[in-house]
């Protein structure tokens, strides 16, 4: 198996007497059975590739090798299957693919099944076309045979071939059986634009309803008979490990039935959460923080900042910026401090994992990095990857989280498992469990950065140079992502939107500095954008206030060779109604608007913000309007809702997000010291959707990093002042 | 031995559990209810939202032990008044969920304001909706969706 220690579990161990599983209600009441989410496979389906399947009850079953945590992934990759197929909407379900890099890979990614990047449905969009085709050609010819007709007098609507030269009819249900011995044709033709039915119109969410009654299954309410609750006991600082524990004071907590020592903590495994939580609360742990992180995010933020006083790796180079900006009439300099954020999705971490008897590891979790995950557990166990079997369930949000490279909280639940096996359990579902402050306090959080930023302008204004330095953490350093995003010392995800600045500038200069910290991090949605949008588009906003121009007219000056960034921008500038004077507030209220631009993920997306400073310098976000480019929006109503949700979660980090370390202890630990946006703080929100023939790529992130620079552009245009320290605070 | 009645369905908790057990977890894994979502445990999501009485509650901070006896409890799985069917087509038909994990506190907390209030006003809905969080933020839409339901219910 492996070399990592195991404490004898025997001497370790804790078992309760008494307290079975069945020990607790004497009920009245019907327990309904778990009903599980995957549909059994039918004899007579018609599986003509690997992403759709037609029973013959007429279903049509589309695998989606994506997770769904919200972004609306299964809707959109059905949308675009079905709509190659000429499906019904209302016949169509959708189910999560095993893991499996030979089918599943992100095409985007090479060899990996992941979901992240923005890229689902952009990677998906040609194979999910081509796979709808290829099942519609060969229920047609299904049909052609069966009726003896050639095949082009035929037409397909909303699941039935059809024959008007004799008024046939026939459901793809009707015709699954028979179409499964077909010949897989090797090229299909695929629909012009505009015969598509169900792409850039309105297909309902498949997960809609599921989600509204309870019944949607999360890896959180998964039940398995046997099934154990794992809660850890933590340590409390960054690279500290257990030196003893004492767990006698779980003695008498009903349903705990072991204690043991796992490589980040020490476990306790009971028959429901509650016991579990309070035995691990229980145990005493003596931590070996000789080699634990001490560190303070004060310290650390001016340790970057005296390390921006040097050059960095250089992510860009063109022309000569600092000798321009030494030339230049007028110098503006800025900088700015962003801490760590956590991604805190509703559904606190949590995975199931079986060790079966035949050494198959089978594992339940909202999995994002599906195949990173089955390659980790694989090497853990010492197993092939086809021995780790990943059922994905719905995600309770993830934000990046649950595509850690590191495989933190599922090697943690392995360990628990394995000991588990060890110890004679083989075959007991182990669900691992964080608590929400367990989740706040484990790291992987989006890297704290400090960004310096110089530019000038000649008399007339125009930007002569820029120099912009950053300095942050690097993710894909020490992960498998790190020979294709890490070059010449530079991460692009650190860097990205800061290197690739759309304006046109005659110099630039970008460079950075990557510190090494025991405090992990990971992407979080809109990665590197998440800081370069807002370090970039506020200090835009000061070129132009510096050169005394129009906020919109400035940038759309240096856009000439980035007409989709222009568009967005004019786009939202328009319905904004820019220029035009906001309605005053009331007496001792100030009101601004203010507009960021940003390209992430391939989608353009800019957005106008409406604010009102009060008197007492608390502010109100009245109104946001935001324009979109995704090249041809599959889901219209979902881009708006990624729209609405991006917005949401940029403005809970624009106005609370800080993860703070105070010697090495993480300070927040849960919803009331790491606060999120709340209902009476949501602006009303117009989304406007740039029409476009261009190939469909992502919106889960890309609302995300434009809202913080805009909102910050609309305080200054309301009160005269910079934020350049998130999140933000008017003193 | 205490008695509760959970969707109308009679329920006698064994003395074997302990009083400081919260009704969440009573729900999600006595129960096997868990349409009922953990998210905070300390009553500052809403996540785990459920009526006692009628009344918008959250389980993650009811211990049983607190629970008066024979109390009438409702969760997602047992809404099925007027109002919360309303509040559940509405949702549907804005597509309001996305993540979906905190759509069930959404909907318990939305109805209990319907049922309270058929015409909410905007301050009405921050004020009962507010203690609900949602990190996918699909604030616009719960907001829509409830006026669409009061609407509805006519």
């Amino acid at each position: 198996m492996n070399d990592i220690r195991i404490e004898n579990l025997s001497r370790r161990s804790f078992l309760k007497s008494g307290g079975a599983l069945s020990a607790g209600l004497v009920l009245g009441v019907h327990v309904p059975a778990f009903a599980q989410g995957a549909a059994a496979k039918t004899g007579a389906a018609f599986e003509p590739n690997a992403f759709v399947r037609i029973g013959p009850d007429n279903t049509v079953t589309v695998v989606s090798k994506h997770l769904e945590m919200g972004q609306g992934s299964f809707t959109g990759l059905a949308t675009i299957l079905a709509d190659e197929l000429d499906a019904a909407w209302s016949q169509v379900r959708v189910e999560a693919a095993p893991a499996d890099a030979s089918r599943y890979n992100n095409l985007f990614w090479g060899p990996m099944q992941g979901t992240g990047g923005s890229t689902a449905i952009a990677n998906s969009w040609e194979q999910l076309r081509r796979a709808g085709a290829t099942a519609r050609a060969m229920l047609v010819a299904t049909a052609a045979q069966r009726w003896n007709v050639p095949q082009a007098s035929l037409t397909v609507k909303g699941g039935v071939v059809m024959h008007a030269g004799s008024n046939r009819k026939a459901t793809f249900g009707e015709l699954a059986a028979a179409a499964a011995s077909q010949p897989v044709p090797a090229d299909v033709k695929l629909k012009e634009p505009k015969d598509f039915t169900l792409i850039g119109r309105h297909a309902p969410r498949v997960d809609s309803k599921a989600k509204s009654n309870g019944t949607a299954v999360f890896t959180q309410d998964l039940k398995l008979p046997g099934m154990l609750t794992a809660l850890v006991a933590h340590p409390p600082r960054f690279g500290a490990k257990v030196a003893s524990f004492d767990a006698a004071g779980v003695q008498g907590i009903p349903g705990v039935r072991t204690v043991l020592e796992i490589p980040t903590g020490v476990a306790v495994l009971a028959n429901n959460f509650w016991s579990a939580k309070k035995a691990r609360d229980a145990v005493k742990v003596q931590w070996d923080e000789g080699s634990a992180y001490k560190g303070s995010s004060t310290d650390m933020m001016a340790a970057f900042r005296k390390a921006a006083g040097e050059p960095g790796a250089v992510a860009k180079r063109e022309g000569d910026a600092a000798a321009a900006i030494a030339g230049a009439a007028r110098v503006v300099e800025a900088s700015y401090e962003f801490p760590y954020l956590a991604h805190a999705a509703m559904e606190p971490l949590n995975c199931v994992i079986r060790i079966a008897d035949d050494d198959t590891i089978e594992v339940w979790n909202g999995a994002q990095l599906h195949t990173g995950d089955q390659m980790a557990l694989a090497k853990y166990f010492g197993v092939k990857p086809e021995k780790v079997r990943i059922n994905t369930l719905f995600a309770g949000g993830s934000f990046g989280r649950r595509a850690n490279p590191a495989a933190d909280y599922l090697l943690e639940c392995a360990n628990i498992a394995l000991a588990l096996a060890r110890a004679g359990q083989r075959n007991v579902p182990v669900k691992l469990v964080w608590t929400r402050e367990d989740d706040t306090r484990a790291g992987y959080y989006r890297p704290a950065f400090f960004h310096a930023l110089k530019a000038g302008l000649d008399a007339g204004g125009n930007v002569v140079g820029w120099q912009h330095r950053l300095v942050g953490q690097s993710i894909a350093a020490g992960t498998a992502f790190e020979s294709g995003m890490v070059k010449d010392g530079v991460d692009t995800l650190s860097v990205e939107g800061a290197a690739n600045l759309p304006y046109a500038v005659p110099a630039i200069h970008v460079d950075l500095h990557s510190p090494k910290l025991p405090v992990p991090v990971l992407w979080w949605r809109s990665v590197g954008s998440s800081h370069t949008a807002y370090s970039t588009e506020t200090f835009v906003d000061e070129l132009a206030t510096a050169a005394k121009k129009d906020p919109v007219e400035f940038r759309r000056a240096l856009l000439a060779k980035h007409p989709r960034h222009l568009a967005v921008l004019e786009l939202a500038a328009k319905e904004a109604g820019w220029g035009k004077p906001l309605a005053p507030g009331k007496a001792g209220e100030r009101r601004g608007r203010g507009i960021a631009v940003h390209e992430s993920f391939a989608s353009y997306v800019a957005q106008v913000v409406e604010v009102t400073v009060r008197k007492d310098n608390s502010f109100a976000i009245d109104r946001v309007v935001c324009a979109v480019d995704c090249g041809i929006a599959v889901n219209p109503d979902n881009v708006r809702a990624q729209m609405e949700g991006g917005i949401g979660y940029g403005l809970s980090a624009a106005l609370y997000g800080a993860i703070t370390l105070k010697d090495g202890v993480v300070e927040q630990s849960n919803f009331h010291d790491y606060p999120a946006l709340r209902i009476n703080e949501m602006p009303r929100i117009e989304v406007h959707i740039v029409p476009s023939t261009a190939a469909p790529t992502g919106v889960g992130e890309p609302g995300t990093p434009v809202v913080a620079p805009a909102l910050a552009n609309a305080i200054f245009a309301a009160t005269g002042k910079r934020l350049r320290t998130l999140p933000l605070k008017l003193a | 031995m205490p008695t509760l009645f959970i969707n109308k369905e009679r329920v006698d908790v064994s003395s074997n559990v302990p009083g400081d057990t919260p009704l969440l977890w009573i729900l999600r894994d006595y129960l096997s209810m868990t349409g009922t979502k953990y998210g905070c445990g300390i009553a500052v999501c809403g996540a785990c939202t459920v009526w006692i009485e009628g009344q918008p509650v959250r389980a993650c901070a009811t211990p049983l032990s607190s629970i008066r006896q024979g109390a009438e409890i409702t969760t997602i799985e047992g809404a099925k008044t007027k109002e919360a069917a309303a509040i559940q087509a509405a949702w549907e038909k804005l597509d309001v969920p996305q993540c979906g994990y905190c759509q069930s506190g959404q909907v318990m907390a939305a109805a209990a304001l319907l049922a309270r209030k058929r015409r909410p006003t905007d301050a009405d809905i921050d004020e009962a909706m507010t203690g609900i969080l949602c990190r996918c933020a699909t604030y616009p839409r719960i907001r829509a969706a409830i006026k669409e339901a009061s609407k509805a219910l006519g």
